[in-house]
């Protein structure tokens, strides 16, 4: 177990160096960033200066390892805009991004967990067929429609929810939806599959021949096999929803770590835009490390080896 | 000597796009205390599938049908599964074919031995641990104990089977079924379960049902044979008698594939049995195993052969093997 | 006795013609692949054409509907009706291309992983996870943003952008094919490890390759059409679904419309390539689902 979490840890580091490099890299291949940050009416003279402060006009190996190693220390520079450092204004915008990724997975799992299950149990039956039609739905379904859709009906028609913002809970609830239901479909095909292979597998009828019944062996024996798999997509739903906060916060206008990117690159904030990327990848990169972690864990066959 | 189990009449048809294969057709036995019956056949014959609906855990797309099916002096045929549940693991225990994956991976021999004796005994978790490294002894594992923290990848195969078995006799049933026990395991292993399984039946004087497609094993273990060809019984017996006087042309098909010391000369060759099973789908017609017969008759493939008593526990279903007998 | 099984591509294809969601997934890509060929003739405005007399019309079924413009016009008062049939032609034409760049690569990544394996499959599998550690709609959106975004940008940043998939799916299936018995015969009698990937593994893989890719087809359609309603990708005016409620989104308290006639669309094709590549995947490969 020790010796897997190390191997785990490693690959995980590595994973971790090159997605700096990459976040690093994508900025200065995509075009000069001094002219992007002084703008394209600025003069020649403005420009050279520009990059003379940012450290520009250093070779780009020294301009990454300078980067990465204040990045390490949780520098990540100023904001050109804000005319504040980077880890401020971002520390004050992660939690409401957090908050909408939690708030989006349990939505996801907690809808699609119990419909892929009666599914598993009644294929062929209206509760699958509505599984599967909330699965191909959530597929088709581009989230910042519906949640443009999901304000005309249930804010401006209806008056229920507020439009945008982050004052209260109530904010959070069309935001969630629209997050959570593009990630369930995932969900709900992979538990579904999961326990329809499980369900037929030896040790469930050795469980059946036990005597045992059905509550009992569908959640110590079949569910306990069918979850391992959805932990890690848990994981990676969490890490994309992250990635895909940019388009739900700029539709509802919550003010987390995705609409601060959307703006900043509107405004070749670059240091902010660098960094969102550097951090979005890095708790990628974390939460399935974590994933693989808590696997091993449920599953004794990676663990006792 | 008490019966334990009467079948008859059972059926299982399994719903196929090219239409209903009719599995296990019109098949009947008996079992009784002590008693160790065999079902010998060719894969695909329906052997398991009869196992696997008298404990009614068929898959749920296969439907059963039964003329009667008395288990312990109790019609089961239209049992409820509430009913089934109680039986299963208490009275009648079932041991299949693969030890590798019959058990869950993600739980420990000794949560899955203990669980069995749970579920149908008020006892506390220490009497069925306790009961558990009892069983696990007697089915010959050593530091039973240790084992019960174990997790099943970390056993062989024939530990596993072990356990299976153990795991069959934590409430001591009347009655085992074991499908093909020793199919999946090294030639070495499965001698040493054929013999355990043999001990602990006279030991615990149950019923047992084994399940196999090896004559080999029916010739060590077996009291009674019934030989199974695509879904019909064709011959019953005792062993012995069978062996010695194979009145099916299936079955002396069957003898004579395999080596038998005194019987078959040194360096003549094995026989084998031309041909393929037919699948049963639609409306069948005469003999099943005409095509394959060396004394296949013009009426076999208009009649229906029935199985009948040529003596006592002796029957056949043969024209031709009938004919020559009257 | 006598039992005649129909041949697997007799299975097949009567498995396609009673697949509710194949056919209804396959009617709505050819209703739409009509419109983008046929958009000339049926389009009845140039959808680029302002006419600031026309502002705002609502669709016919609405009060003070024309049929001049069947779906109404937008607040520069061009046709919506024409906007929305062009329009189809951005999606298909990105969907598709992006769909063969990122198959492209994600294949011949897959093919290589999964027949050499070792230290190639490791690299690759490596070069997977960091792919989808990147977040996939900000890269994008940052990239275009910065080389400054049109249609052939937007393609070329997806494509190399989705192609993890593709190297996932064919991968695994690689693994599977390759210690079957005929890729082992094409090597004893001495093909090239070219022929036998393109020749041998390739045309196996196939099935699972067309569903991925009708699948990424619609994954493609819905990136751009987001990084359009972003405002970071196809560039006005060009007509482009995500665009189109990009810019009604500004009117659409009053005029809803504006915003669901483009969204209905764009979730109808959507679903058409959902429904069609879980259709393949239902007939060739049952267990899969």
């Amino acid at each position: 177990m020790i010796v897997y979490t190390l191997k785990r840890l490693a690959l995980a580091l590595v994973v971790a160096v090159i997605v700096s490099l990459v976040s690093f890299m994508l900025i200065r291949v995509s075009g000069d960033p001094a002219i992007a940050l002084a703008g394209e009416a600025s003069s020649a003279e403005q420009i050279q200066h520009i990059r003379e402060q940012y450290g520009f006009d250093r070779p780009l190996l020294v301009q990454y390892l300078d980067w990465s190693w204040r990045a390490l220390q949780g520098d990540f520079g100023e904001s050109p805009y804000f005319r504040l450092p980077v880890s401020q204004i971002m520390g004050d915008r992660i939690g409401v991004t957090m908050t909408l990724g939690g708030c989006s997975l349990a939505f996801a799992v907690l809808l699609s967990l119990p419909l892929g299950i009666l599914a598993a149990v009644h294929p062929n039956t209206w509760v699958d067929r509505l599984a599967l039609a909330i699965a191909v739905l959530g597929q088709a379904m581009p989230s910042f429609w519906f949640g443009l859709i999901m304000i005309i009906f249930f804010s401006v028609t209806l008056r229920w929810l507020p439009v945008s913002g982050t004052g209260s809970w109530r904010h959070f609830v069309m935001p969630t939806i629209a997050l959570g239901y593009y990630a369930t479909p995932a969900f709900m095909r992979l538990i579904r599959s999961g326990m329809i292979e499980v369900l037929s597998s030896d040790y469930i009828r050795t469980a059946r021949a036990k005597g045992l019944r059905w509550p009992k062996i569908l959640f110590k024996h079949a569910l306990r096999n069918a979850i391992i798999p959805v932990v890690s997509l848990a994981a990676v739903q969490f890490g994309f929803m992250l990635g895909g906060s940019i388009i739900i916060e700029s539709v509802f206008a919550l003010h987390g770590i995705g609409y601060l990117a959307w703006e900043s690159i509107g405004r070749s904030d670059l240091p902010v835009v660098q960094a969102i990327v550097l951090m979005l990848s890095l708790i990628y990169v974390v939460l399935t490390l974590l994933s693989d972690i808590l696997n091993a864990v449920l599953d004794p066959r990676i663990r006792v080896k | 000597m008490g019966l334990i189990l009467e079948v008859e009449g059972l059926h299982v048809d399994l719903p196929l796009p090219a239409g209903r294969l009719q599995a296990v057709r019109n098949v009947g036995f008996e079992v009784s205390q002590g008693e160790t019956l065999s079902l010998v056949g060719e894969s695909g014959c329906g052997k398991s599938l009869t196992a696997l609906a008298l404990m009614d855990l068929l898959p749920p797309r296969a439907i059963r049908r039964a003329g009667k099916l008395v288990f312990e002096g109790r019609e089961l045929s239209g049992a409820a599964e509430d009913a089934m549940a109680q039986l299963r693991g208490d009275r009648m225990a079932m041991i299949f074919q693969e030890p590798m994956t019959s058990l869950n991976p993600c739980y420990t021999i000794g949560n899955q031995l203990v669980e069995a004796y749970l579920q149908h005994r008020r006892a506390s978790e220490r009497e069925a641990r306790e009961r558990a490294v009892f069983l696990l002894e007697t089915v010959g594992i050593t530091a039973a104990g240790s084992r019960l923290k174990q997790f099943p990848h970390q056993l062989s195969g024939g530990l596993r089977q072990r356990i299976m078995i153990a795991m069959g006799l934590m409430c001591g049933p009347s009655l085992i079924i074991a499908d093909e026990p020793t199919t999946a395991l090294d030639v070495t292993i499965q001698a040493q379960i054929l013999a355990l399984l043999a001990d602990l039946q006279r030991e615990f004087r149950m019923g047992l049902i084994l399940i196999t497609h090896d004559l080999g094993v029916v010739a060590r273990v077996a009291h009674r044979l019934c030989v199974m060809y695509c879904g019909q019984v064709v011959e019953t017996g005792t062993t012995k008698e069978v062996f010695a006087r194979p009145l099916h042309p299936y079955t002396q098909g069957l003898l004579r594939c395999i080596p038998v010391p005194g019987r078959v000369e040194p360096g003549s060759e094995l026989g084998s049995i031309p041909g393929l099973v037919p699948t049963p789908i639609g409306v069948l017609k005469g003999c099943t195993f005409r095509n394959r017969c060396p004394k296949g008759r013009p009426e076999c493939a208009v009649e229906n052969p029935h199985l009948r008593e040529i003596g006592p526990n002796r029957a056949l279903r043969c024209l031709d093997a009938l004919a020559a007998a009257a | 006795m006598e039992v005649v099984f129909p041949s697997p591509q007799q299975i097949m294809r009567r498995a396609m013609l009673h697949h509710k969601g194949f056919l209804m997934g396959l009617s709505v890509i050819i209703v739409v692949t009509l419109l983008t060929i046929l958009a000339p003739v049926l389009a009845t405005h140039d959808p680029y054409a302002q006419d600031l007399g026309q502002r705002l019309i609502p669709p016919v079924w609405q009060e003070k509907g024309t049929w001049d413009h069947p779906l109404g016009t937008d607040n520069l008062g061009r046709d919506y009706l024409s906007r929305l049939i062009y329009g189809s032609r951005v999606s298909l034409l990105i969907g598709l291309s992006v769909m063969l760049i990122a198959g492209l690569i994600g294949t011949t990544l897959g093919l290589l992983a999964g027949y050499f394996g070792g230290k190639m499959d490791m690299f690759v599998s490596f070069l997977v996870t960091v792919r989808l550690a990147l977040p996939a709609v900000l890269v994008a959106v940052a990239v275009v943003s910065l080389i400054g975004g049109s249609t052939r940008i937007v393609i070329l940043v997806l494509g190399l952008l989705v192609w993890d998939r593709f190297a996932v799916v064919v991968r695994a299936s690689t693994q599977q094919i390759r210690p079957l018995e005929y890729v082992a015969a094409a090597k004893s009698a001495g093909c090239s490890t070219f022929r036998i990937l393109a020749q041998e593994m390739l045309p196996n893989l196939m099935n699972n390759l067309i569903v991925v890719a009708t699948l990424e087809v619609a994954r493609a359609i819905l990136l751009e059409a987001a990084l359009s309603f972003l405002g970071m990708g196809v560039q006005p005016p060009t007509p482009s679904w995500g665009l189109m409620i990009s810019e009604g989104k500004e009117f659409m308290l009053f005029y809803p419309y504006l915003i669901t006639i483009p969204g209905v669309a764009l979730f109808l094709l959507l679903l058409g390539f959902n429904l069609l590549g879980d259709g393949i995947r239902d007939v060739t490969a049952p267990e899969g689902r």
